[in-house]
C-alpha cells in the first residue's frame, strides 16, 4: 500500500515543475523577443491583423493577466495555430507523436540491448583488450555529433551499398497500416500486415541505431561500473565459495542488482534521446514531432515551436516520474519517503 | 588540489616560511599533475588535440591554403586531392580552409558558452548551498524547472525567440546549461560549509561574501572544473547541432554544423562535403572529453598515493 501513497506523492511534487515550465516557455514567447505580435502572426502580418491579435491576446493587460490567460487557454490544450500548417499546433503534434514515440523507444531498446550485455562483458573482462575496446568505444559515443552519423550511415548503408532505405517510415510502394497506435511497427503486427510490418522495421533500423548509438556507450560504461561494484560485495564471494560457477553467479546475483543504476541512468537519457531525435528525424526525414519543429524554425513558426517545448517538457516530466516509480518497483531496498 | 587558504588569513607572523610551504605544495601539485598526465595516453592525447585545435585557430590564416569566402566556380565539388584535402564545395570553395576557419568559431563558442554557465551556476550554487534555507529552495526549484527541459530543446525555443545566429545560440545554451553547474557546485558548497575551518574563519570575523568566495569557492572548484572542460566540447556540439537545424550560425559561415547542412543536399555525389567538418567536431569533441576524464584522475583523492 505504500508505494502508492509514495506515487501520490511524487505526482504532487510535478505539480510545481509543470508551473515553473509554463512560466519559462511564457516567457520565452512573451518576454524575450521584442516583438512577440510579429513572432505569433508571422512577418507578412498587416498593421490591422497585428491590432486585432493584439486585443484578442489582451497584450495591452498587464503581464500576470496575460500569463493567467495562457495558463487557461494551456490547460484547455490549446497551444495556438501554426502558421504554416493553419491547424490547431496540439493537433499537429498528436498526429507526428507517434513516429517519434516509435523512434526513441526504439533507440532505448537498442541501446540497453547492447549497452547492457557490453557492459558486462567489460566488467568481467576488466582491463583486457574487450574492456579497453568497449572504453574507447565508449569515448567515441558520447563524442559523436549524431546528425552527422548518420549522415555518415546513409553515405555507406544506402548510398554505396543500398541495404537500407534512405528515409521516412514506410516505401512508397507501402500502403499504410491501420491506425490503432500509429506505431507502424505495432500497428502492422496487430493487423497481421506482415509486408508492412518489414518495411516499417526496416526504415526504422538506420534512424534508431543512429540515435542510440550514443547511449549504447553510456549505458554500457554504467553497466560496467555498477557491475564492478556488485562483484566486490561480500554475498557474491560467498557464492564463489559455494562452488558457483561464474556465469550463473553473473546471472543469478549480480545482473539484477547490477542494473539498479542503470534504470535511473535511463531516465535522464529519454531526455538526450528526445534531443536527440530532433536530430535523428531531420536527417532522415522521420515524421514525428522534432521534424514538424525544425520545419516549424525555418518558417519561423512561433507557436508551433513553444508547443513543441511544452509538449516535449511534459513528455519528458512524466518519463521520469515512471522511471522512478520503476525505481521503487525493481529496488525493495530504496526507502519510501 | 589542496588549497587550505585558512592559513593565509590566520597567520601573520610566521608569512615568510608559509610562503615558501604553500610554494612547496604548489611544485608538488604540479609535479603530480605532469606524473598523472604523463602515464595516461588518453590525456595527452586529449592536450594534444586541445593543443592542436588552438593553433589551428590563432594561424587559420598561416594554415589556410586558400581565403575560406573565396568562390571559384570551376572546380566545383571536387573530390579531395592534393590541391584540396578535404575537396571543394558548391561554391568551389577549399573545404580544409573553411574548416580550419571554423575552428575559431568553435573555440570561441565552446569557451564562451562555458564560461558563462559555469558562472552563473557557481554563484547560483554557492549561494544557495550556503545560505541554506528558503534562498536554498527558491534557487533549486528554478533548476529543476530547467532540468525538465531536454537541453535541445529549451534551446531552440530560445534561440527561435532570440533570433537565429551564432550570439543568440551562445546567450540560450547557456541560459539552459547553468542549472548543471548550479547543481553540481551546491553539492560541494553543502559539503564544505561543514569542515571545521570554516566555522574558524567565522569565529575569527570573516563576512559572508569573504567566507563564500574565499574560503569555500576555492574548495568546491575541482569537479566544477572537470565539468567544464569536458563541457567546453559538448558546447561546441549541441552549437553546431543549432547550427544544423538552421537556427545558429547561417550558411556562408564556415561553422561545421552549418557546413554540415549545405553538405548533406550533396551526400550522394560528394561525401567529402559533409563528411570532414562532422569528423573534426568528432575529433574536438572527443579530445575535450579525454581531458575531462584526465582532470578527473588528476583531482580524484581516491586515486593519489
Amino acid at each position: 500500500m505504500r508505494i502508492w501513497s509514495y506515487i501520490f506523492k511524487r505526482l504532487l511534487s510535478i505539480i510545481p515543475v509543470f508551473l515553473g515550465v509554463t512560466i519559462l516557455t511564457f516567457s520565452i514567447a512573451n518576454v524575450i523577443p521584442g516583438d512577440p505580435v510579429t513572432l505569433a502572426l508571422g512577418h507578412r502580418a498587416s498593421d490591422d491583423q497585428k491590432n486585432v491579435f493584439r486585443e484578442k491576446m489582451g497584450m495591452d493587460k498587464p503581464i500576470i493577466i496575460r500569463y493567467g490567460m495562457y495558463l487557461k487557454n494551456l490547460s484547455r490544450g490549446d497551444l495556438g495555430v501554426s502558421l504554416r500548417t493553419k491547424r490547431p499546433v496540439l493537433k499537429d503534434l498528436l498526429t507526428y507523436f507517434p513516429a517519434t514515440l516509435e523512434l526513441t523507444v526504439s533507440a532505448l531498446a537498442i541501446s540497453l540491448l547492447f549497452g547492457i550485455p557490453l557492459g558486462i562483458i567489460s566488467a568481467v573482462k576488466k582491463d583486457k583488450p574487450v574492456d579497453h575496446a568497449t572504453r574507447v568505444f565508449a569515448l567515441l559515443g558520447v563524442s559523436m555529433p549524431i546528425f552527422w552519423l548518420g549522415f555518415m550511415l546513409l553515405i555507406l548503408l544506402y548510398m554505396a551499398f543500398p541495404i537500407f532505405p534512405g528515409g521516412g517510415r514506410l516505401s512508397l510502394a507501402t500502403t499504410t497500416p491501420q491506425t490503432i497506435t500509429g506505431l507502424y511497427t505495432i500497428d502492422s503486427l496487430l493487423s497481421g500486415n506482415w509486408g508492412a510490418l518489414k518495411d516499417a522495421i526496416w526504415h526504422l533500423i538506420l534512424p534508431a541505431a543512429t540515435l542510440g548509438f550514443c547511449y549504447v556507450a553510456v549505458i554500457s560504461r554504467m553497466t560496467r561500473s555498477s557491475m564492478l561494484e556488485v562483484l566486490r560485495q561480500d554475498y557474491i564471494r560467498t557464492a564463489k565459495t559455494k562452488g558457483l560457477s561464474e556465469s550463473g553467479i553473473i546471472r543469478h546475483h549480480a545482473l539484477r542488482n547490477s542494473i539498479i543504476p542503470v534504470v535511473t541512468v535511463s531516465g535522464a537519457l529519454l531526455g538526450q534521446l528526445m534531443s536527440g531525435s530532433v536530430l535523428a528525424e531531420t536527417v532522415f526525414n522521420w515524421p514525428g514531432i522534432g521534424l514538424y519543429a525544425v520545419q516549424s524554425i525555418i518558417f519561423l513558426d512561433f507557436n508551433a515551436i513553444i508547443g513543441f517545448t511544452i509538449v516535449v517538457s511534459f513528455a519528458y516530466v512524466m518519463a521520469n516520474f515512471v522511471v522512478d516509480i520503476l525505481y521503487v518497483i525493481i529496488d525493495p531496498r530504496i526507502k519510501l519517503q | 588540489m589542496k588549497k587550505d587558504t585558512t592559513m593565509s588569513t590566520l597567520d601573520v607572523t610566521d608569512g615568510f616560511s608559509e610562503l615558501g610551504e604553500r610554494f612547496k605544495s604548489i611544485l608538488r601539485e604540479i609535479r603530480y599533475s605532469l606524473h598523472m598526465i604523463r602515464h595516461s595516453p588518453l590525456t595527452l592525447m586529449g592536450i594534444g588535440i586541445f593543443l592542436g585545435l588552438l593553433i589551428m585557430a590563432i594561424f587559420a590564416p598561416h594554415i589556410a591554403p586558400y581565403d575560406p569566402e573565396e568562390m571559384n566556380p570551376p572546380i566545383l565539388l571536387r573530390p579531395p586531392s592534393l590541391e584540396h584535402f578535404f575537396g571543394t564545395d558548391e561554391g568551389g570553395r577549399d573545404i580544409f580552409s573553411r574548416v580550419v576557419y571554423g575552428s575559431r568559431i568553435s573555440l570561441k563558442v565552446g569557451f564562451i558558452i562555458t564560461f558563462l554557465s559555469m558562472t552563473i551556476g557557481t554563484i547560483v550554487g554557492i549561494t544557495a548551498g550556503y545560505m541554506g534555507g528558503v534562498v536554498d529552495k527558491v534557487l533549486m526549484r528554478i533548476t529543476d524547472v530547467f532540468f525538465a527541459f531536454p537541453y535541445l530543446v529549451l534551446a531552440m525555443a530560445i534561440t527561435a525567440a532570440l533570433g537565429p545566429g551564432i550570439t543568440n545560440t551562445m546567450i540560450a545554451l547557456s541560459i539552459v546549461w547553468w542549472p548543471l553547474y548550479a547543481r553540481i557546485t551546491r553539492a560541494q558548497a553543502l559539503r564544505v560549509k561543514e569542515l571545521p575551518f570554516i566555522e574558524a574563519v567565522r569565529s575569527l570575523g570573516a563576512g559572508r561574501l569573504r567566507i563564500i568566495f574565499v574560503h569555500i569557492l576555492p574548495n568546491c572548484i575541482d569537479p566544477i572544473l572537470v565539468q567544464a572542460s569536458i563541457d567546453v566540447g559538448a558546447a561546441i556540439m549541441w552549437c553546431a547541432a543549432l547550427s544544423f537545424i538552421g537556427l545558429g550560425a547561417q550558411p556562408p559561415s564556415p561553422e561545421w554544423g552549418a557546413m554540415i547542412t549545405s553538405g548533406s543536399h550533396y551526400l550522394r555525389e560528394s561525401w567529402w562535403y559533409a563528411t570532414f567538418p562532422g569528423l573534426m567536431i568528432l575529433v574536438v569533441v572527443l579530445g575535450f572529453n579525454l581531458l575531462g576524464d584526465g582532470l578527473r584522475d588528476i583531482f580524484d583523492p581516491k586515486l593519489r598515493r
